[in-house]
């Protein structure tokens, strides 16, 4: 047996060198801190995404994305197809905690300037994924065509045609026509299934590859240190066994949540019949929307609503070019301000969102 | 002399290549990219084209209750009032979209996303709805009820 493994790694080795590929993963280094906890939570994404591709793969199996058919497969996949229920939970819990995991590992990133040079690229790559996981949050709520999904998504794309010029244009397109309809489940079904899928495996290899090529990002107390002050340990086994367990523990914590707190289905949605109560979206975009409510109509001439996303708009922005106008991170100087930034996005974000849940 | 002629020619052959290949790429690009964008752009579908449509009957109809009518592809909200009036207003909230109802306990027409509120004349009286609902034109046929557009 031992031959045959022996065997079959020569065959590969002989054809792809291999020794490099392993010298390599000998010598990546985690280092070791006070905020090494935070390393963690990158792979806790990438664990929470791969659960996502799986039961997703799973659910296409019975899901059908038509106006006249979606909610009923569902309802099928829930009570008629063995452990359906489960694959859908896991698959709606494990979109929440996929972004709250992406949440946690942005902001920690923030915190402690990984972003820096010459991380650059990493950093946009992982605002772009987070942009495309709210992306997947959305399109993915309709999906199951219910009341609740109608209305949200009827709400949410009417947001996006406030904004100027392209705001109109970009509805259309998201609705595939004027209202929300059949048009827009098939569209928002290709995005949630195909396109998003596609160009955020993308961004994750590029992202993957630069996190190896360029190693962890050390603390910036560790820059002027000398070598044998700095505490490491080697990835492979030491780092990627910790990863291993605390996988583990979130499929388990997913799937307590999934058997005790299954997700609903609602009613079909039903396009002439009025809103109910309760519409509103997932939490974590709830925080815009709560937002948005403070903005008084008008002001001046504009309509509070436009100034307000095009506000979020401008932040997205300039949270995405970070790296670039925190110049003195890369130049390796302290840079409070950035602490400050965060430790207000945080808060705004918790505090906005607890109104909203509470309104 | 003979030489810088020959070097003014091909200055002139270069750009000449220059320009085909910059043309070429740019109407490549036109001639890819012109059927992608009108094919995402969904087409124009015949709108319904209705000038009447039934509300049902007056006599299944309560004092003081609503009911949402479809009107083409759009929803309608058909409302007898208290006082025995009948109104109708387009059902989408001028806010963001969502279709309202009569709320008999305020005796407003409401507006569930975000607690909009109309008065019985369609005006937008609380909440963040912008404009007043679009009415529309009711009358009775012995005991049908007939909603049609206000010219
Ligand atoms: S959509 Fe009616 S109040 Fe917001």
């Amino acid at each position: 047996m031992k031959n045959f493994w022996n065997n079959l790694y020569g065959w590969f080795d002989e054809r792809l060198e291999l020794k490099e590929l392993v010298n390599f993963m000998e010598k990546k280094y985690v280092p070791v801190h006070r905020h090494s906890i935070w390393y963690y939570f990158g792979g806790v994404s990438l664990f929470l995404f791969i659960i996502q591709v799986a039961t997703g793969i799973l659910l296409l199996f019975y899901y059908k994305g038509t106006e006249d058919l979606a909610f009923e497969s569902i309802q099928f996949i829930m009570s008629k197809v063995e452990f359906g229920w489960l694959i859908r939970s896991i698959h709606t819990w494990s979109a929440n905690l996929f972004i709250l995991a992406i949440f946690i590992h942005m902001f920690s990133v923030l915190f402690e300037k990984a972003y820096r040079k010459p991380r650059e690229v990493t950093w946009i790559t992982g605002v772009l994924m987070f942009f495309l996981a709210l992306g997947f949050g959305f399109s993915g709520y309709l999906l199951p065509w219910n009341e609740l999904a109608f209305f949200a998504t009827k709400v949410g794309s009417d947001i996006v045609g406030a904004v100027p010029l392209i705001g109109e244009p970009l509805k259309i397109f998201m609705r595939g026509g004027e209202d929300v309809t059949g048009a827009t489940l098939s569209r928002l079904f290709g995005f949630h299934v195909a396109l998003f899928p596609a160009i955020f495996s993308s961004l994750l290899i590029i992202h993957l590859l630069l996190v190896q090529r360029q190693g962890m990002s050390q603390p910036m107390e560790f820059e002027g240190k000398k070598k044998h002050e700095l505490k490491k340990m080697p990835f492979f086994p030491n780092f990627f066994l910790r990863d291993l367990i605390l996988w583990l523990l979130v499929l388990n914590v997913l799937a307590i949540l999934a058997v005790f707190f299954p997700s609903e289905l609602g009613q079909k949605a039903d396009p002439f019949a009025p809103a109910p109560e309760g519409i509103k979206p997932e939490w974590y975009f709830l925080f815009m929307f709560q937002t948005l409510k403070y903005f008084p109509a008008h002001i001046w001439f504009i309509e509070g609503e436009v100034v307000g996303v095009l506000l979020f708009g401008a932040a997205g922005i300039l949270w995405l070019l970070v790296p670039f106008w925190d110049k003195r991170s890369s130049r390796g100087e302290r840079n409070k301000l950035i602490n400050y930034i965060g430790l207000f996005a945080v808060m705004f974000i918790i505090v906005l969102t607890i109104l909203g849940w509470l309104s | 002399m003979n030489y810088s002629k020959n070097n003014f020619e091909k200055q002139g052959r270069r750009n000449f290549l220059k320009y085909l290949l910059t043309g070429g790429v740019v109407g490549f690009t036109g001639a890819v990219l012109y059927p992608l964008i009108a094919y995402l752009k969904p087409p124009k579908q015949a709108d319904v084209e209705v000038s009447t449509v039934s509300g049902g009957l007056l006599s299944e109809l309560e004092k003081d209750s609503g009911k949402i009518v479809r009107f083409g592809n759009k929803p309608v909200i058909l409302v007898r009032t208290i006082n025995d009036e009948l109104r109708a207003f387009e059902a989408t909230c001028t806010h963001l979209d969502c279709t309202v109802q009569y709320k008999k306990e305020m005796g407003v027409i409401w507006c569930a996303c975000h607690n909009g509120k109309y008065d019985l004349a369609g005006r937008n009286i609380a909440g963040p709805p912008p404009r007043p609902l679009q009415p529309f034109r009711v009358v009775l046929k012995g005991d049908e009820i007939l909603i049609s557009k206000q010219s």
